[in-house]
């Protein structure tokens, strides 16, 4: 209790004497200095203050920092539902009649920025939320000056979270171990503390200290290095068994519609690609449509990507393919016009510049699990929803009657049709639905690549790669073969590089269809002849 | 009665027509090659308009030599074999005086034969690798040494990198662009494990391992810097995937030889906040003339909102430089066009005059800047006054002793200053 109050008068007693006022002068410097003097200024800024200064710090981080050209004093911008205003950064208090000819920028730079994290995390070193101490601790870890030291080393003894008070002896840790003028054993034992640690200014450090003067020290900080890149491997490995994956998943979510339409109805579509690129273009639009909703978006997206597409495809068979039943040549060349038309009409529509799909915000960024591993956020989604589509595709597939009467069509034709099966509307509703699928393929890729007239091209060829060797008219074919050619690429492109990788599959997948033509997993029985 | 005023009619309409053709031999033919599909459609179709709006503006002002120009477009579809075609067609077929086109090196390496063969003449304005000097084309954007090597000087002196990886797109100006920035480097004494390469196809969109790759070279204790000559739209993952894995412009700045503001236009720059490019202009440059540039470039287009950026200054340059020399010379012959444009001066968007050298490239500024949340680019640093184009790298064994002079007495693109001999190749 007592060493309670004891911090809390240390740390809010200045707040008690600070007034904006005091700030007042250094501000209107801040405003008049150039970008390459204003380290300095900012310096004092924070010395003079205390917390209430973070929203100055953040704002002017983020760039949004205004100064208003007649009275130079200072507002940040904040964007409201599409509306600029400007407002007073510390008490929040609105200023509707400025717009932006009465303002102007206070620029940042790249040095500016690295100044301001560090100056918001000292700060935050005191915050009342443990987390943020913890970040606030770890960014800081980078530059470990005096005077963050000093902090560091007043508030070590009185942190009561456990992560946060790990965090700060791994700083303080760091710091021993750097300082030339201790003992060499203390510096030592700091060293050995380190190995545990898998932060990346921590192998810095080491990295540094390994070429000590010191014999001792350079031995003691090659052992700890080697610790760190052991574990540092494994993670590594994990990583990059995502990335496979990740790039296994895009895979699928391409081919899965092409399974379909070339696998069990033997249409080869040249337009597949095109599908894909209309679910991307659908994304976009409904972006357009929704601008304030982004985060929800990509939910109206997938099933109108999935509609666009699909009545697309219904259309093409009704029109084109139903007559060319039979020619696969000529649907060939059909498909491929088809998908020169696509291309050329989106051209047409949105021009031929790439268009911007922004990312939902609960999709942006990375879940990090240690500092050497951390799986991008928007590649995890995008993994699980590619597996939830071929699970429902299976099931409509097994369970419904469209998938039976699919099933019926694609393996004797005649025969369904002597049965009563309506063959022509269930060729253009499979159709419909290979190609409504590419639509949301589409969807998700529109996160992870280009929106423009070429986005097809670029997953034309890896779509009927995978369906090739997956086995054609085998969707569990489709699954493993996507997930296979990922991983071999991503573990063959660390070594081979992207270019090389890329051939190395190809030519594999050749020799494989020389040994097996029929793929990974075969249609067996009489319908398969 | 009647049916003479109809023949009369006729016989004057058909006047008007074969008055039509000959009136039309009185322009100025101007060809433009630049690709309005595919690829590279996304800068090329810029560049298009560019030219187009310049035409318009020269033609406000009564054209050239008494006469109106025409622009002549075509599209090579960004297909590199048909650049020499369609190159071919503007110049035997329609007799064009002068062609303003191609972006990448590989398709100005494609109609180069074809301008020789025929003695055209072409105004090539996108930054290159350099190591050419023809005497039918202008290299009015960057050699290395006015964009490359004075953006690896401002990491290594300012930033203080010590670490590089030259990352590019798999084909001709990436290549021999890292080959001369890795011998510069190496130069400098940057060790070779401090240097990482890699390449990737065009329009590249999975870079999960590259960029993890990446991370973990910059984790080794020194300052590491990006430097990417990764080229058109794959550009956008790349950076995309940059800001997912967290690596912010203050732990890496990546570095752009191909990201302007164009490309910056269908992006969402938030994770790019911070990251540099190096350009001989940006358009956050403030001028009395950049400004009016702006202004004329808005209007032409119709779009409040279009950018401008660096290879159209250098098909500006490019346009008024020619259009003084087709004035000076008093005719559109490209062997007395192509005299008078060397010693040509015009001034820059960005401050300063641009001076056409004799080896057919330009002197001028080197800015480098931050990419801003707004699409725009802060000017970080620039170089004192104007920076000549060389043509050889002075950096690479085999171009060192070479130097391009299209003057009299050696009228030659590969001059090799030791043996003063020049090669057999035309440029």
């Amino acid at each position: 209790m007592a060493l309670c109050c004891c911090l809390f008068g240390l740390f809010s007693l200045p707040s008690f004497a600070v007034e904006s006022t005091s700030l007042d002068p250094l501000l209107a410097d801040l405003v008049d200095a150039k970008i390459s003097k204003m380290v300095p200024i900012l310096d004092k800024i924070e010395k003079a203050s205390d917390e209430t200064v973070l929203p100055l710090f953040r704002t002017l981080l983020n760039g949004d920092l205004y100064y208003i050209k007649s009275t130079k004093q200072v507002v940040g911008q904040f964007d409201t539902n599409g509306e600029t205003l400007y407002k007073d950064v510390f008490t929040g208090q609105a200023h509707p009649a400025l717009t932006k000819r009465d303002v102007k920028k206070i620029r940042v730079n790249n040095t500016l920025r690295g100044y301001l994290r560090n100056a918001i995390a000292r700060i935050q070193l005191t915050s009342k939320n443990s987390s943020v101490r913890e970040s606030a601790v770890r960014e800081l870890l980078s530059k470990l000056d005096d005077d963050t030291v000093d902090i560091l080393e007043r508030l070590y003894p009185h942190e009561t979270n456990k992560k946060v008070k790990q965090a700060m002896g791994l700083a303080l840790a760091m710091n021993t171990a750097s300082q030339t003028q201790l003992a060499v054993s203390n510096r030592i034992a700091a060293i050995d503390t380190l190995a545990d640690s898998l932060e990346n200014d921590v192998r810095n450090l080491l990295t540094t200290l390994s070429n000590d003067e010191n014999p001792a020290i350079q031995e003691a900080s090659k052992a700890a290095l080697d610790t760190i890149a052991q574990r540092a491997n494994r993670f590594a490995f994990v990583d990059q068994l995502f990335f496979g994956l990740s790039l296994g998943s895009v895979l699928l979510l391409a081919s899965i519609g092409l399974a379909i339409t070339f696998g069990v109805m033997g249409v080869i579509n040249m337009a597949h690609g095109e599908m894909i690129m209309l679910g991307a273009y659908t994304t976009y639009v409904v972006q357009l449509i929704m601008p304030n909703y982004i985060d929800y978006s990509i939910w109206v997206a997938i099933p109108a990507a999935f509609l666009v597409s699909g009545l697309m495809g219904v259309l093409i068979e009704r029109l084109v393919i139903r007559h060319l039943h039979g020619r696969p040549l000529e649907t060939l060349l059909a498909t491929f016009g088809i998908s020169l038309i696509l291309q050329q009409l989106v051209r047409t529509i949105f021009s031929p510049l790439n268009r911007q799909v922004s990312t939902p915000s609960w999709m942006s960024g990375s879940w990090e699990i240690n500092p050497v591993l951390s799986l991008t956020l928007n590649r995890l989604y995008i993994l699980a929803f590619a597996l939830l589509v071929f699970i429902a595709l299976v099931i409509i597939l097994k369970k419904t009657s469209l998938g039976l009467n699919v099933r019926a069509v694609s393996q004797n034709r005649n025969m369904a049709k002597a049965m009563g099966v309506k063959t022509n509307w269930v060729d253009a509703m499979t159709f419909g639905l290979g190609s409504g699928i590419a639509g949301i393929a589409g969807v998700a890729l529109s996160q992870l690549t280009n929106v423009g007239p070429n986005l097809g091209q670029a997953y034309i060829i890896d779509s009927f790669m995978v369906v090739v060797f997956g086995g054609v008219g085998n969707l569990l074919g489709t699954l493993v073969a996507a997930f296979t050619l990922g991983i071999a690429t991503k573990f063959l492109e660390p070594t081979t590089g992207a270019v090389l990788a890329a051939i190395l599959v190809l030519v594999f997948i050749i020799l494989f269809i020389q040994k097996r033509p029929k793929g990974l997993f075969p249609q067996k029985g009489r319908a398969a002849e | 009665m009647k049916i003479k005023t109809l023949t009369s009619a006729i016989v004057l309409s058909g006047a008007t027509l074969i008055a039509l053709p000959s009136l039309a031999a009185e322009t100025i033919k101007v060809g433009v090659l630049h690709s309005l599909s595919g690829t590279m459609a996304i800068s090329e179709t810029t560049l298009k308009d560019t030219v187009l709006m310049m035409v318009d503006d020269q033609n406000k002002k009564g054209g050239l030599l008494g006469k109106k120009l025409e622009a002549i477009v075509v599209d090579p579809a960004s297909n590199w074999p048909l650049f020499a075609e369609k190159g071919r067609e503007l110049l035997t077929k329609d007799k064009v005086d002068v062609i303003f086109g191609s972006w990448t090196s590989v398709s100005r390496k494609s109609v180069l034969p074809v301008l020789e063969e025929l003695n055209g003449l072409m105004f090539y304005p996108v930054q290159y690798e350099g190591e050419e000097s023809s005497k039918n084309v202008f290299y009015t954007g960057a050699a290395p040494n006015q964009q490359a090597i004075p953006a690896v000087d401002y990491l290594m002196n300012d930033l203080g990198v010590e670490r590089f990886v030259l990352a590019g797109t798999d084909y001709v100006y990436p290549r021999t662009t890292n080959k001369i920035l890795e011998a510069y480097l190496k130069a400098k004494g940057v060790a070779a494990k401090d240097i990482m390469i890699n390449y990737t196809p065009f329009g590249h969109s999975d870079w999960q391992s590259i960029v993890s790759d990446v991370k973990k070279f910059g984790s080794e204790g020194k300052k590491t810097a990006v430097v990417s000559t990764i080229n058109g739209d794959a550009n956008i993952p790349f950076y995309k995937e940059l800001g997912n894995q967290g690596i912010s412009a203050e732990d890496i700045p990546v570095v752009a030889f191909s990201v302007g503001e164009e490309e910056l236009s269908g992006l969402d720059t938030k994770p790019l906040v911070g990251h540099l490019a190096a350009w001989n202009y940006f358009q956050s440059v403030e001028t009395p003339e950049n400004e009016a540039f702006i202004k004329a470039w808005k209007a032409y287009t119709k779009n409040p909102k279009r950018v401008t950026n660096d290879p159209m200054e250098a098909t500006y340059i490019g346009f008024k430089m020619w259009a003084n020399a087709v004035t000076q010379a008093g005719t559109t012959d490209v062997d007395a066009v192509e005299q008078a444009m060397i010693g040509q001066k015009t001034p820059n968007l960005t401050g300063g005059i641009a001076v056409m050298n004799k080896n057919h490239h330009l002197s001028k500024p080197v800015l480098i800047g931050e990419i801003q949340d707004n699409g725009q680019f802060e000017v970080v640093w620039e170089t004192d006054g104007v920076v000549a184009g060389d043509a050889w790298s002075d950096f690479l064994p085999g171009s060192k002793d070479l130097i391009s002079d299209w003057t009299a007495p050696i009228k030659c693109g590969n001059y090799n200053t030791k043996t003063k001999t020049c090669s057999g190749q035309n440029y």
